[in-house]
């Protein structure tokens, strides 16, 4: 049975007049403005305003249109909704004024003279092209808009790539593509990253992560650079203004109002290739600061809510920001919730990367929780139920939670002791043969009774050198960023191999490729999931610069002329990864015990010195073996080869005796770093049997990889 | 602003031609002739966009539109496009949805 003649529904009509547009009271849920029949529904939250008016704006005009007040009858509890008849949602923008009382020591900050933009806004204008100067006395500078969901994602479903079998990618929007050596149609924009994903194929990690793509303005950065004089911005984009709103200036259409296509063109993408898409998500605080900072949105329309605050009102300051988002109130866990599942069902995000995760398991007062609600709500809510949620276990703060992150089996975390520990033994440091044995197993001293995926391990990210700067400066070179070289990191544990920044020596050269190439060789057979900072592959430098968020110019932009001119390096690289995504050994979810589960004969993994079965944990060795039996890949599921990485940190070569293998098995070479191009890499399934089967003759500062497999017979 | 829109249907192929600027203001007499055009019975829309000047936002939501409205078996194709408009559509990724096709 069919409805022959659909009524008009009831719902449809105003019921009164307001400022000579028809309304009616609106509904409450879901908070922001969405379409309606007929007209738009708005809805906002403030507990301790005393009056809450709907600001309406002719697209780009200085003065509001109109201001509605809403009328007593249609607050219902602490929220305001009223739905707007008639309204052009395509020439829009609107926001709220919000009256009531301004008393710090109450937590009260009430401004009636500002428009504030609505922290649920889907859509904001204001910042469309980035970069480009605006109005500053604009009386609303980050414009909410109303957004229509009638995006055709075709069949595009979530990929579900199990966490342990990732290879995480980590890039900047803008940077990939805004170099004027990238090629593509639209540098620096989703749009440019989309013709870039062939690139990306090739390279064959299955997962980006964005730094911030909720919208933030690029222009907050105060400080120039002193040698130029040239304004610097907010290059990495920690400092969102709206978090369900896609950032304009990365998107080619952002002045059309486009960007949510646009981005979600590039996820659909993607997904056809076969790559996930993280995005690092910024909960910790909000581009408003201090009490100096500029009032956008939740200050004024609810402080005390949205805000950790002192006993005396003031700002709680555990991001080093200025501020510190409430995140464990009810009500702004009901808010990062709703953000989280919008990201998820609207634009098919597969997982989020939280920054400065710690503070999101701190009560109101600041006190780390240990069962935090908002925390323990994304581990389980049906919605984010199966991506993937990692933290930055730390915050600004001295609360560090690497291993110890409240995870309710879900979580997994950015491993900063896996970092520290493969780069001081790369380096050489004496001492650290058992700490890398720990982190290249998966790190279970941190992670043991959760899976190997907990860790997610990486030598560099965007925070950081890079890894070709890792290998080229003893010390950070910030002086561009304006503040005397004192930001950024002061423990690199980097080392220059002789000579601070480029070098004209080959012999420096070839060390420095050589220390990156075994950085990513234990990063890519270690146990956990990968990560790669873009551009590594091709040795991309800052100069030294440890600390690029302000740098929006050649220092931070991915310079495409590196992928000729580091062919060596990106091929290495490329071949790793596949040698990861063919051996499931090295991708199995439990940690490696050193002790046989299947009847192998052989441990799951065993650690070898230069004796074979002799492991030196000793302070003065820098050199470990270790072998991964392929019989225990993904707990005896899958058949695998038998995987040997040697490792020699020290400055003087090594014969390392290799463990023997079963009979009519040998060891074949995959890779090994101190031989130069095109020696020393194979193509992955194409290795070559080692000519002494019981010995690897293994050069200063290098890496090997070898494959124990069938002898070819005939 | 002008805008100047008309309906052919011939042998199941429905052509508009769309002259001047396509914008809020002027995006619902489009949407009336893809309505138009879908209650014809049009197994293919053509837009002929030869003498569309300017794109706005609401013009390429007007696209999106068009393509739900039609239903996924009819073709759709936006003919002689200019640069700057054909190129909006391509950033925006509606060239997966929708034919670009020269003039």
């Amino acid at each position: 049975m069919t409805v022959q003649e659909t009524r008009e529904r009831v719902d449809a009509f105003p019921t009164r007049r307001i400022g000579g547009y028809r309304v009616r009271a609106g509904r409450p849920f879901p908070y922001g403005a969405h379409p309606v029949p007929g007209g738009v529904n708005f809805s906002v939250y403030s507990d301790r305003a005393t009056a809450m008016r709907l600001v309406l704006f002719e697209k780009g005009a200085p003065r509001p249109v109109a201001e509605l007040e809403f009328p007593p009858e249609f607050r219902i509890g602490s929220v305001y909704a009223m739905t707007v008849f008639d309204l052009d949602a395509e020439n829009l923008e609107y926001g709220f004024r919000a009256d009531g009382p301004f008393d710090p020591r109450t937590g009260d900050r009430f401004d009636a003279g500002k428009v504030l933009s609505d922290p649920y806004a889907r859509l904001v204008s204001g910042r469309d092209v980035w970069g480009r100067e605006p109005d500053w006395d604009d009386v609303y500078p980050y414009r909410a808009n109303v957004l229509e969901d009638d995006f055709d994602w075709g069949d595009d479903t979530p990929l579900g790539i199990p966490t342990e079998d990732l290879v995480i990618y980590e890039t900047h929007v803008r940077g990939f593509t805004r170099h004027p050596s990238s090629g593509v149609s639209a540098p620096g924009t989703y749009a440019g990253l989309r013709e870039k994903i062939p690139y990306l194929k090739d390279l064959g990690v299955n997962c980006v992560e964005l730094l911030p793509v909720f919208e933030f303005d690029e222009l907050d950065n105060p400080r120039t650079d002193p040698a130029t004089g040239e304004r610097l911005h907010n290059y990495w984009g920690y400092n969102t203004v709206s978090f369900f709103a896609p950032k304009a200036g990365y998107a080619a259409t952002g002045r059309f109002g486009m960007q949510a296509d646009e981005f979600k063109t590039l996820v659909r993408e993607l997904h056809r290739a076969g790559i996930e898409v993280v995005l690092d998500v910024v909960f910790n605080h909000t581009a408003e600061g201090n009490e100096d900072g500029p009032t956008i949105s939740f200050r004024g329309l609810d402080n005390a809510t949205y805000y950790m605050l002192t006993p005396q009102g003031e700002y709680y300051n555990f991001s080093g920001t200025g501020n510190t988002v409430n995140c464990n109130h009810p009500v702004v866990r009901d808010f990062v919730l709703s953000c989280l599942r919008y990201w998820v069902s609207e634009y098919h995000i597969d997982g989020f990367r939280f920054d400065l995760a710690a503070i999101l398991d701190r009560a109101p007062d600041g006190t780390p929780l240990p069962n935090p609600p908002l925390l323990e709500q994304l581990a389980h809510d049906p919605i984010l139920r199966h991506t993937k949620l990692i933290a930055e276990a730390w915050d600004a703060a001295g609360l560090y939670q690497v291993g110890a992150f409240p995870n309710y089996g879900r979580w997994s975390e950015w491993n900063g002791k896996y970092r520290d520990s493969v780069r001081r033994f790369i380096k050489g440091e004496p001492g650290l043969v058992g700490e890398l044995a720990t982190r290249m197993a998966g790190s279970p001293d941190l992670y043991g009774g959760r899976t190997a995926s907990a860790s997610v391990n990486f030598v560099t990210a965007h925070d950081g050198f890079t890894l070709n700067d890792l290998v080229s400066y003893n010390d950070k070179h910030n002086e561009a960023n304006g503040e005397d070289n004192r930001d950024g990191g002061n423990d690199n544990h980097s080392w220059n191999c002789g000579e601070e920044g480029p070098s004209a020596s080959a012999h420096v050269r070839d060390l420095r490729t050589r220390q990156m190439k075994n950085m990513l060789g234990i990063l890519l057979t270690s146990q956990g999931v990968p990560m790669i900072l873009a551009g590594d592959e091709v040795g991309r430098t800052q100069l030294g610069n440890n600390n690029g968020y302000c740098q929006d110019n050649e220092l931070s932009w991915f310079d495409w002329g590196l992928v000729e001119a580091n062919a060596e390096l990106l091929e290495f690289t490329q071949r790793l990864i596949a040698f990861r995504h063919a051996h499931p050994v090295l991708r199995t979810v439990d940690h490696p015990v050193g002790s046989d589960r299947v009847g192998s004969g052989f441990p799951d993994i065993s650690w070898h010195g230069v004796g074979a079965w002799r492991p030196d944990w000793s302070a003065h060795s820098r050199v470990v073996g270790l072998m991964r039996c392929g019989r225990h890949a993904k707990g005896g599921a899958v058949a695998d080869d038998h995987v040997y990485i040697g490792i020699n940190a020290h400055w003087e070569s090594h014969d390392l005796e290799l463990p023997g293998l079963p009979e009519g098995q040998a060891w074949h070479l995959f890779a090994d770093t101190s031989l130069a191009a095109p020696h020393g890499l194979a193509e992955v399934g194409a290795e070559s049997e080692l000519h002494h089967p019981g010995r690897y003759h293994l050069g200063p500062h290098a890496l090997v990889i070898l494959v124990g497999r069938d002898r070819r017979t005939g | 602003m002008s805008f100047d829109g008309t309906l052919s249907v011939s042998e199941g192929i429905a052509t508009i031609e769309v002259k001047g600027e396509l914008d809020a203001s002027t995006a619902p007499r489009f949407h009336d002739l893809v309505d138009q055009a879908a209650e014809q019975g049009a197994v293919r829309l053509e837009i002929d966009a030869r003498h569309l000047g300017f794109l706005a936002s609401a013009g390429l939501r007007s696209l999106v539109f068009a393509r739900q409205k039609m239903g996924d078996e009819v073709r759709i194709a936006v003919i002689g496009a200019t640069e700057p408009v054909s190129r909006t559509i391509r950033l925006a990724g509606f060239d997966h949805s929708i034919e670009l096709i020269d003039a």
